[in-house]
């Protein structure tokens, strides 16, 4: 278990001061001007140092993917994107760091900038997050009257950084249409090549990270870069805030050393599994995208990118969805499936027409109103969406049915053989056509 | 230049290729809906998608650069795969994905067999069916009336959408909706504005966009298919006349890198209804104030007894804009065997060809040209609705950036963005502010409306003397609005020593100076009322000239006739015989042959290729078909000077009606809706 000294986020639960005062009492801000003057490789050599991966999801090592920049600013300006636009199902942590501790993450932006050579940063705020983005404006303010950002500031790193406020749409969180979203587009992502490091925004290098990838840069130059690399198991290092919801007695958000075993992760802050543990069903590890992980597998695997990814599932973005033998597995999937085509942007076809079909093929199973020869043909669909598409999006509504079929193909076949059983309850089909 | 191995070719290609282009060229088919080559990529169809060794994943080769490939680990040359297991589960994949939610109403869709789903869908989809659900349903949008949409078909490929904004220059459709709910609209339930609007009919790969006017009307493979050219403008736009017998069913566009690329303006692609109705079908004389039917014999002797008494000054001939260049020879040769000195071929008075050379009326910078353009400066001419296909290249090259255009004329819009300098002649006497002295090819660009008016000599001198000419560079060009302008200036057919120009023609006509006058299909002319001359007209339609002719000799349209045009940068290019004109009615060489029998001065040739042969002996360069011959920009120098004072009138556009400009468009039914509407959003416009 983590211990107290080691947690980066120290207010998330909010109950200190969220201001300014309260951020430097808890160390924010400290030194930062050191870190700046000791120049941009330092900076990208300390955060490469640290192991940090990033996350937003994907897991991509920050300090390489901060290497990438241009060395020297060309013709055009460099540019930070914060990707706050947390949308993700089950996920909600950077809302909490907005909320509670936006110091760190000011403090982290204006790192990032120094270290790549960008003097604007823009932070991409989702759009139901109302109050998260007013408490996240008012620190900007503090921060820009107390000129730790800005234009000549005391850090002698000039920095400007902008709240932009989205629409609400998933796909916002996608990074090349977090970037057109930005610029006034309609939100649908880019072709990649070229990457945004290259091409961002506005045509300009970009480089987009997740609220809580930035928001620990500083506390990890504060403590060094061994400190956190020495948290947790290797190529897995550091802390990571867990969002925990679902059938646990306490569901939390915590911040805990990466690698903790699930079993310790949910008797340490959740108050243990509702009604005990053989009542575990399956969990959803890392976010609504990942496949699903049946109690067996999960019990004791350690919370990390490569333990998880073994078991064909994936960390995510930590949101660890607990469901309990109450849970009807199928109906949650769909409900799921159902998220992703409302969500999906509608730019290329395999996820625009797939998502939609997969959903109704999972309703249909959900009531057992489906042939058993149409499991493997909507596995095959999600194989037929899964890499075909312009971003992540189609493959994040595909692994969650995948995950459905690979470990409880049992219980469709069994929702199905109920209903051809009993072809007179409540959902069967009438033939009035016929009749 | 990057090396590639597709399918185990290895091939050299240029930077900056895409995947897909280079794949074509190493001989692999890649099929496509999204991707067109002068459209942006969007990339969003997935059909494309090969296997790039190294990469886990299929990769859409319409959006990859071959400089974006990695080279394998000891330098070789990256690998490309087309035909792999895991390409052919990609494409039968995405081609699934494509046809759940298509209707698969080929039987009744006026797309079936020009289809690029049904043609795919053969070569790389399966052969059964796996989805059980309902069928998205959307509901069918209006653009318009020359566009039909039917979106249950739609494939949300966006071609259209990227066509009206990037070529046509208006942002009037787009896609509103998520994800399957996405729907292509233009919102507010209004007709497009562009004059290229059509051409997304052609862009559209499947049903979902089809030619309204066309509708249900033939299947693809019953039609003839003839290539020709068009004579709607002077561009001399590449067209495809598609005709089931003596009809002409539709117009389509063909490739012309240098003169249309794969445009046409919705004129030329619809005027076709117009070849059907208001049609010359016999001759006719006027007697006692009435014409009659009557025959070729009665029509020709006629004109030979009313002829017989004249003295030649006092006839007059003028010619209309869709005459084609042996015609114009034709009859110039007649009148200069009758002695008859008044004959001209601008119809609407402009000074052309009086003075310069042939560069004094050629577009001398060529179509192609406006693309290396530096600065373009527009006088007296809107060229969206003069050349609506020239205009998109000028928009081409200001979309690339870093282009200056000035526009001294009435102000519009011209789906770019340029400096208005001033409405008439005065302004091009002090154009400070754009200044083509330091330009390397700036582009002078003379419209009609600069010259059809009683000081356009005068006009043209100052706009020679405004520097377009520069050392290897001729950027002195004149913009036709007819498509027989320039070859029958080539012809020749310009008043003869003595002779009157279009302008004294008619006022002599008016002030009863003139006992004859033979209008060879000129209709947009300002005709001396009934009863003070004797009316000969020539045509293919009952417009203007027919209704106030004493004698009517019905000729072919342009498409039931071969005859060269040359178009504005002096193309010459040949039509193609698609329909027999209709009735009696001729074509026109052969009516010119047989009327000069019957005036006794019988022309020496019997065939039109021998009428062609006796041409270019004097044309030679109308020969060479196709080929620009350029003209000497030094003869421009004798244009200064010419034409003494500019008036302080604003310069006019010659197109009143964009939808309107020729017989034949105003005998179709679908210009004169297209008009309607034009002129109805105006006014709604100006309120």
């Amino acid at each position: 278990m983590l211990a107290d000294k080691d947690r980066i986020f120290t207010n998330l639960y909010g109950l200190h001061d969220w201001g300014l005062d309260g951020a430097r009492r808890r160390g924010c801000w400290v030194d930062v001007k050191s870190f700046i003057d000791k120049g941009r490789d330092w900076m990208i050599n300390e955060m490469k140092a640290s192991g940090l991966r990033g996350r937003g999801g994907a897991g991509f090592p920050t300090g390489l993917k901060w290497s990438f920049m241009p060395k020297q600013v060309g013709e055009r300006p460099h540019y930070l994107v914060v990707n706050a636009d947390e949308s993700e199902p089950g996920t909600c942590k950077d809302r909490e760091i907005m909320r509670h501790d936006p110091h760190l993450l000011i403090e982290g932006c204006l790192i990032a900038g120094a270290a790549m050579a960008a003097h604007v940063g823009y932070i991409y705020v989702r759009g139901e997050f109302i109050r998260e983005r007013e408490r996240l404006q008012a620190a900007i303010d503090q921060a820009y009257e107390a000129r730790l950002i800005g234009r000549n500031n005391v850090h002698g790193w000039d920095f400007d950084l902008y709240v932009h406020h989205g629409a609400g749409a998933y796909i916002c969180g996608e990074e090349t249409a977090l970037l057109e979203s930005l610029e006034g587009k309609k939100g649908q992502p880019r072709m990649k090549p070229p990457f945004p490091a290259n091409v961002g925004l506005y045509g300009a290098p970009t480089t987009i990270n997740n609220v809580e990838s930035i928001a620990v840069a500083g506390t990890i130059m504060r403590r060094g870069a061994a400190w956190f690399s020495g948290i947790g198991r290797p190529n897995n290092v550091g802390t990571k805030l867990f969002c925990i919801s679902g059938h646990v007695n306490k569901p939390c958000n915590v911040e805990e050393a990466m690698g903790i075993p699930f079993r310790e992760l949910i008797e340490k802050h959740c108050g243990g599994m509702r009604g005990g543990w053989d009542n575990l069903l399956a969990v959803i590890p890392g976010g609504a995208s990942v496949p699903c992980v049946p109690a067996e597998q999960i019990m004791d695997c350690p919370m990390d990118f490569d333990s998880l990814r073994n078991l064909k599932s994936g960390l995510g973005t930590a949101a660890v969805i607990v469901m309990d033998k109450s849970t009807d597995m199928i109906r949650a999937i769909a409900r799921l499936a159902y998220f992703y085509k409302h969500e999906s942007c509608g730019q290329c076809t395999p996820c625009r027409e797939g998502t939609g079909w997969m959903w109704r093929v999972l309703m249909r199973m959900a009531e057992g109103r489906a042939e058993k020869r149409e499991i493997d043909m909507l596995l095959d669909v999600t194989y037929q969406i899964e890499g075909h598409t312009i971003c992540a999006l189609g493959d994040a509504a595909a692994w969650p049915v995948q995950g459905l079929i690979r470990h409880f193909r049992h219980v469709i076949e069994e929702r199905i053989d109920q209903y051809a059983a009993n072809p007179d309850h409540a959902g069967a089909v009438r033939l009035q056509a016929a009749e | 230049m990057p090396k590639l191995k597709v399918d185990g070719t290895e091939i050299e290609v240029e930077n900056g290729t895409t995947l897909l282009q280079a794949c074509e060229a190493a001989g692999a088919e890649v099929p496509r809906f999204c991707y067109h080559e002068r459209l942006s990529i969007a990339g969003n169809c997935r059909m494309c998608l090969v296997e790039v060794k190294g990469m886990p994943k299929p990769q859409a080769s319409c959006a990859m650069s071959v400089n974006d490939l990695r080279p394998g680990p000891n330098g070789e040359a990256p690998e490309v795969n087309t035909r792999t297991p895991l390409v052919k589960k990609a494409r039968e994949g995405v081609m699934e994905f494509l046809l759940i939610n298509h209707p698969l109403d080929c039987p009744i869709c006026d797309q079936g067999g020009e289809c690029d789903l049904q043609d795919q869908a053969m070569a790389y989809g399966i052969d059964k069916n796996r989805f059980a659900e309902n069928k998205r349903a959307v509901e069918d949008k209006y653009i318009g009336p020359l566009v039909k949409t039917s979106m249950n078909r739609c494939i949300q490929c966006t071609r259209c959408v990227r066509f009206t904004t990037e070529v046509g220059g208006v942002e009037e459709l787009g896609a509103i909706g998520r994800g399957e709910d996405m729907e292509i609209t233009s919102y507010l339930e209004r007709a497009m504005t562009s004059e290229l609007q059509a051409n997304i009919i052609d862009l559209c790969p499947v049903g979902a966009l089809t030619s309204q006017p066309y509708e249900f009307k033939a299947r693809p493979w019953e039609l003839t298919k003839t290539e020709t050219i068009d004579a709607m403008d002077a561009v001399g736009s590449n067209i495809r006349v598609d005709s089931r017998g003596r009809e002409v069913m539709r117009i389509l566009p063909r490739t012309h890198e240098d003169v249309n690329e794969e445009w046409i303006s919705d004129k030329t692609r619809f005027v076709w209804d117009g070849l059907r109705t208001q049609r010359l079908d016999r001759p006719y004389i006027r007697e006692i104030g009435k014409l009659r039917a009557a025959n070729w014999k009665e029509a020709f002797l006629r004109v030979a007894q009313k002829l017989k008494g004249t003295a030649p000054e006092r006839v007059g001939i003028i010619l209309g804009d869709l005459v084609g260049a042996e015609e114009a020879f034709s009859i110039k040769q007649l009148a200069d065997a009758l002695g008859i000195a008044s004959i001209d071929c601008r119809q609407d008075g402009t000074p052309l060809g009086n003075a310069g050379g042939r560069a004094g009326y050629l577009f001398n910078s060529t179509i192609t040209g406006i693309e290396e353009a530096d600065a373009i400066l527009l006088i007296g001419t809107n060229p969206r609705l003069e050349a609506p296909v020239l205009n998109a290249r000028i928009r081409k090259r200001w979309l690339k950036g870093n282009l200056p255009v000035g526009l001294v004329g009435e102000k519009a819009d011209l789906t770019y963005s340029y400096k208005y300098l001033g409405a008439g002649p005065d302004s091009l006497a002090r154009l400070k502010d754009f200044d083509l002295s330091q330009k390397q090819k700036p582009m002078v660009i003379i419209g009609q409306g600069a010259l059809a008016r009683p000081d356009g000599a005068a006009v043209l001198a100052a706009a020679q003397s405004l520097g377009g000419v520069k050392d290897g560079w001729n950027g002195f060009n004149i913009l036709h609005t007819a498509a027989g302008r320039v070859g029958a200036l080539d012809a020749g057919a310009l008043p003869g020593a003595g002779g009157r120009s279009t302008r004294d023609i008619l006022s002599a006509a008016k002030a009863g100076d003139l006992d004859i006058l033979f209008l060879l299909g000129a209709d947009e002319v300002e005709l001396p009322p009934q009863g003070t001359c004797f009316v000969v007209y020539q045509g293919s339609h009952g417009d203007v000239g027919a209704h106030r002719a004493d004698v009517i000799l019905p000729g072919a349209a342009y498409t039931e006739k071969s005859v060269t045009y040359v178009n504005t940068e002096g193309r010459p290019q040949m039509t193609r015989r698609a329909t027999f004109p209709p009735g009696e009615a001729r074509e026109d060489w052969a009516i010119l042959r047989a009327l000069s029998e019957a005036l006794g001065a019988t022309q020496p040739w019997n065939s039109l290729a021998e009428l062609r042969k006796a041409m270019y002996e004097k044309a030679p360069h109308l020969a060479r078909l196709d080929q620009v011959a350029r003209a000497d920009a030094a003869d421009l120098a004798a244009l200064a000077g010419q034409g003494g004072q500019m008036s302080g009138d604003a310069f006019a556009s010659p197109i009143g009606d964009f939808y309107l400009t020729n017989p034949i468009a105003r005998a179709s039914r679908i210009m004169g809706e297209c008009s309607a509407l034009r002129n109805g959003a105006r006014l709604e416009a100006a309120e």
